[in-house]
């Protein structure tokens, strides 16, 4: 979609309201006359503009022909109720006089006050000069399909089908196997779900699967898999491979539930593992209790079938390790499985047994009754690590050498059998950073084996290279990777999200987990699907920016197809078309402007945000001249976390630098480096970014916005240099929502830095 | 009763379950720690608490009933209050001593458990204590001088003690105690006899 033509010129209606203690703290009669100057061709003023009165005055002024409002109250983070003026069509630029100039100033402070008011209505009617109101994505282009397809009928998979359907959803499950039920099908007991959760429960994944089969809602696939995926949210197409068939189903979401797999025990030589079948892993042992029970025998030794009397049980076997080819990370459920396994054996025979030999026992949630119980049960628990097992030969015990923790010695335990807990492998599928790093050497293909080169490197997972489903986005076939092969998303506040939109991994590829956590996961990804298909039928937003109706669109006769907004975009929301032009996806952007930040040549814009809309803002401030000893000092601030902060330092009266002008941008990855140069340019003495942390840990709404801001910052550097300006002139911050008293105080330290290093020289060129 | 224990069976833990006053607490243990970093003594214990669980578990028969360790103990109750699984460790403590001083494996010269022992058998022997003689025994476990020494270093408190008519001089002489003391006597045989048949004790000494 080509940006349109601006049709006619924008009719600015400016209101200044004197609610709150506006009116006595600021000159509203020469901010009346600023906001004429700055081309507001009807100013008004309103004791309290949100109130009924103050908002019928605008809609009034709406329909007396105003198609741009510049509302000079307070945060646009406050009254977003009354000052909603979508459905009347107006494009509307708050100024934020009373959280960003009254609350944030000291009374005393005289005419750097008025001065900072008069500069943000200045930009307000700068910003409003340059903005449309968004307008939705047009109906006929909404993905309007409200299918959602599960991939993979584990127990993960079975629990989102079947909340979709019963929340009214039509849903096709796909299968890779020949039968529903994952792992947890072969599972003799659960882990228990209720109170007491004091023994294990039954396995009920065979109800799960059949009311799974009943369900009218759900379609089932099995012994199928995704062959091709292409679209967007609201509008998805899956070709669904069966043996030779392979069908085209139209879809709204998706929810990925692939599940893990286990980890390979026979890289664990050190534990026997192979070399005599009296160690198993925990799934070979749920077997034999399946068998055991069966016969209705005790569990036997699989070398002899020697009744098992004696077992011990090797936690964080091959896992929270550094060592070549061993997982890094705590699989998180092992140590229940573990603690239900020694109860198979005691609950049988109290004489039996059963000894568990950890390093950090980890019971989350109510495991820490699940443990008592096995305790009280008689389950020996050994704080130890351990180093080695010894096969026996002839049918003698096996010895397993570990360092006791307590006793700081080294010992020995005798043992029938061997349980190793080792861990889930995330079943993810391709990790596409990992093929774009090996594009410039041997190009990788997609289902061949292991990445070889991660595999001789240390602490690193080697992820099985199957992609799951097959996407034909430029940016790769998978979901991308956080690290250990789990699917990226934020852990902490939006786990379901993933990189792409209406995508929803749920399960072990996101963690390892549980069944139970795994069905809880399953539930939100459902909700998440159904949420997306919702939105996109209504041409708004995802999450983060649920309900924003704007679209990135970008001047075709401008761009030079560099391409780099396709890679940058954190969602692969931007493809390519046939002539190498980028094609938005309108439904997978989450509207965080990193293309347009991205774009070297400025060709891509929202409706209501673009490089104009800042730009001019920068551009419309007084600047005073060198000698005034009045610097200026621009704050780029991020909308999730910096501009909150910022109001609620506002809320408790703390007070900030005078100089600073604040505007708030969306993601610091929207910042285009013209913005910089424009300000220095504009006489600007320093330059704040702020914005959320980066990296493994990021707090980033959009990902990579702040990791990309930081790189990009640092290629202004460079820039400095040349110009002979101080690198301190720029510089990009990481902040917390919660830092409300430290971001005033970055603020003023910051404006005591530039007060050291002097003014711009390049002020009044 | 078994003195072959195998290592980091459940054999010596059953046996303290079974036998040890209790005991069938030791196995909630969840070697946190809390208990020795709350002894006020606890520098002073060669195992402590957490140490003595964990030897339990391991069948480390011999070294935890030999052990001076649990004799250490003061009955000060900070371990019980703080355990965060409610295990009474004070109580554990005195019954595993007791349990190794049933068995004669307690160290002999451990100062606790001779005063112990003279504690108890002038308690058992009238039905009250005779702090004279009580005193006087302790004193002079370890020989006359000794003796002597110990008593002079102590005159102070001692001379304390008779002037507020704490401690009776005339309680050498007089039997003093209960009125039948035949009936506890009687009484306590009767206790040892049943607990020995239940605990599968040898003959006491």
């Amino acid at each position: 979609m080509t940006q349109q033509a601006e049709t006619a010129e924008p009719k600015i209606a400016a209101y200044l309201c004197a609610g709150c203690g506006l009116g006595e703290r600021l000159d509203l009669e020469r901010l009346a006359k600023v906001a004429a100057e700055a081309g507001a061709g009807a100013v008004e003023q309103h004791e309290m503009l949100c109130g009924e009165d103050g908002v019928a005055r605008i809609r009034g002024g709406i329909q007396d022909g105003a198609t741009h409002l510049v509302l000079g109250a307070c945060s646009r983070r406050a009254k977003t109720g009354a000052f909603n003026f979508a459905d009347d069509g107006a494009a509307v630029a708050r100024v934020n006089l009373r959280e960003g100039v009254i609350w944030t100033q000291p009374e005393d402070a005289g005419e750097t006050t008025q001065e900072m008011a008069d500069d943000y209505l200045r930009m307000g009617c700068a910003e409003a000069k340059f903005m449309r109101a968004p307008r939705a994505i047009a109906a006929d282009e909404r993905g309007a399909n409200k299918r959602i397809l599960v991939v993979g009928g584990g127990v993960s998979g079975m629990t989102a089908a079947l909340e979709a359907a019963r929340a009214g959803y039509e849903v096709l499950l796909v299968e890779k196997s020949g039968a529903l039920g994952g792992w947890a099908k072969s599972l003799h007991r659960r882990l228990p779900r209720r109170a007491p959760f004091s023994a294990p429960a039954e396995n009920d994944t065979a109800e799960l699967c059949a009311a799974v089969e009943h369900e009218k809602n759900i379609t089932v696939f099995l012994n199928a898999h995704i062959a091709r995926t292409s679209g967007a949210p609201g509008r998805f197409s899956a070709d669904i491979a069966q043996g030779e068939n392979t069908r085209t189903e139209n879809i709204g979401a998706i929810v990925q539930a692939s599940g893990f797999r286990r980890y390979d025990a026979s890289q664990l030589p050190e534990f026997a593992y192979g070399k005599t079948p009296d160690v198993v892993d925990q799934m070979e042992l749920e077997a034999l209790a399946r068998a055991a029970d069966e016969n209705g025998a005790p569990i036997a030794r699989p070398s002899d079938g020697k009744a098992v009397q004696s077992v011990v049980f090797v936690q964080c076997a091959g896992q929270r390790s550094e060592k070549p080819g061993h997982l890094p990370y705590c699989s998180g459920c092992c140590c229940g499985v573990s603690i239900k396994q020694a109860m198979y054996f005691k609950m049988r025979d109290s004489e039996a047994d059963a000894n568990i030999i950890y390093t950090d026992l980890r019971a989350p949630g109510n495991g820490e009754d699940f443990y008592r119980a096995a305790q009280e049960m008689g389950v020996v628990f050994t704080n130890g690590a351990v180093e080695r097992v010894e096969a026996g030969t002839n049918g003698a015990q096996l010895a397993v050498h570990f360092r006791d923790h307590v006793l700081d010695e080294d010992a020995v335990a005798r043992a029938d059998l061997v349980v190793l807990a080792t861990g889930q492998v995330a079943n993810s599928g391709v990790d596409i950073s990992a093929v774009e790093k090996n594009e410039d050497g041997e190009k990788e293909k997609n289902g061949n084996g292991k990445d070889e080169s991660a595999e001789k490197k240390p602490a690193q997972v080697s992820v099985p290279v199957e992609s799951i489903l097959q996407l034909d986005y430029r940016q790769g076939p998978d979901l991308p990777h956080l690290k250990h092969g789990f699917s990226d998303s934020h852990f902490i506040c939006f786990p379901y999200e993933t990189r792409r939109t209406g995508i929803y991994a749920c399960g072990p590829p996101r963690r390892p987990m549980d069944m139970h956590q795994a069905m809880e996961d399953a539930t939100g990804a459902a909700l998440k699907a159904i949420q997306a298909v919702e939105n996109a039928g209504l041409g708004r937003a995802a999450h983060p920016r649920a309900g924003d109706l704007s679209f990135p669109s970008f001047r075709r006769d401008g761009c030079t197809q560099c391409k780099r907004c396709t890679v940058e975009c954190p969602f692969g929301a931007i493809d390519q078309d046939a002539e190498g032009y980028p094609q938005f996806n309108e439904s997978r952007c989450r509207r965080c402007g990193t293309c347009m930040g991205a774009c070297p040549v400025r060709v891509i814009s929202f409706e209501n945000y673009s490089v104009d809309t800042v730009g001019q803002q920068i551009k419309a401030i007084d600047m005073p001249d060198e000698f005034d000893e009045k610097p200026r000092i621009l704050v780029l601030a991020c909308e999730n976390d910096a501009y909150p902060a910022l109001d609620m330092a506002a809320h408790n009266r703390i007070h900030y630098n005078a100089f600073v002008r604040v505007i708030p941008i969306r993601c610091l990855g929207s910042v285009n480096a013209i913005w910089v140069t424009d300000a220095l340019n504009a006489g600007f003495d320093g330059i704040m970014l702020l914005g959320c942390k980066k990296g493994d840990d990021y707090q980033c709404h959009f990902v990579t916005g702040a990791a990309l801001a930081h790189e990009r910052m640092g290629k202004i550097d460079d820039t400095l240099n040349q110009l002979q300006l101080e690198p301190e002139r720029v510089r990009a911050f990481e902040v917390e929502i919660t830092d409300i008293a430290r971001v005033p105080q970055l603020i003023n330290d910051y404006a005591a830095k530039i007060d050291e290093i002097g003014m711009n020289p390049f002020k009044g060129f | 009763m078994t003195s072959a224990v195998e290592k980091y069976r459940n054999n010596f833990l059953r046996e303290v379950e079974a036998n040890v006053e209790e005991g069938e607490w030791v196995k909630m243990c969840m070697q946190c720690g809390v208990c020795s970093g709350s002894c006020p003594l606890g520098d002073a214990w060669e195992h402590p608490p957490q140490e003595l669980f964990m030897m339990i578990r391991a069948g480390k028969r011999d070294q935890v009933l030999a052990s001076e360790s649990m004799w250490m103990c003061t009955s000060c109750y900070s371990c019980i209050t703080r355990c965060p699984r409610g295990l009474p460790i004070t109580h554990i403590m005195h019954g595993l001593a007791n349990y190794a001083n049933r068995l004669g494996i307690a160290p002999k010269m451990n100062p606790t458990r001779r005063f112990a022992k003279i504690f108890w058998d002038n308690i058992a022997h009238t039905g009250r204590v005779n702090e004279t003689k009580l005193s006087l025994r302790l004193y002079f476990m370890d020989g006359f001088f000794t003796g002597l020494r110990r008593a002079f270093a102590m005159r102070k408190v001692g001379l304390g003690m008779l002037r507020t008519g704490r401690l009776n001089p005339l309680g050498l002489f007089r039997a003093g105690g209960i009125a039948r003391k035949g009936e506890l006597r009687k009484l306590l045989a009767r206790a040892y006899e049943i607990e020995d048949a239940r605990k599968n004790f040898g003959k006491r000494n």
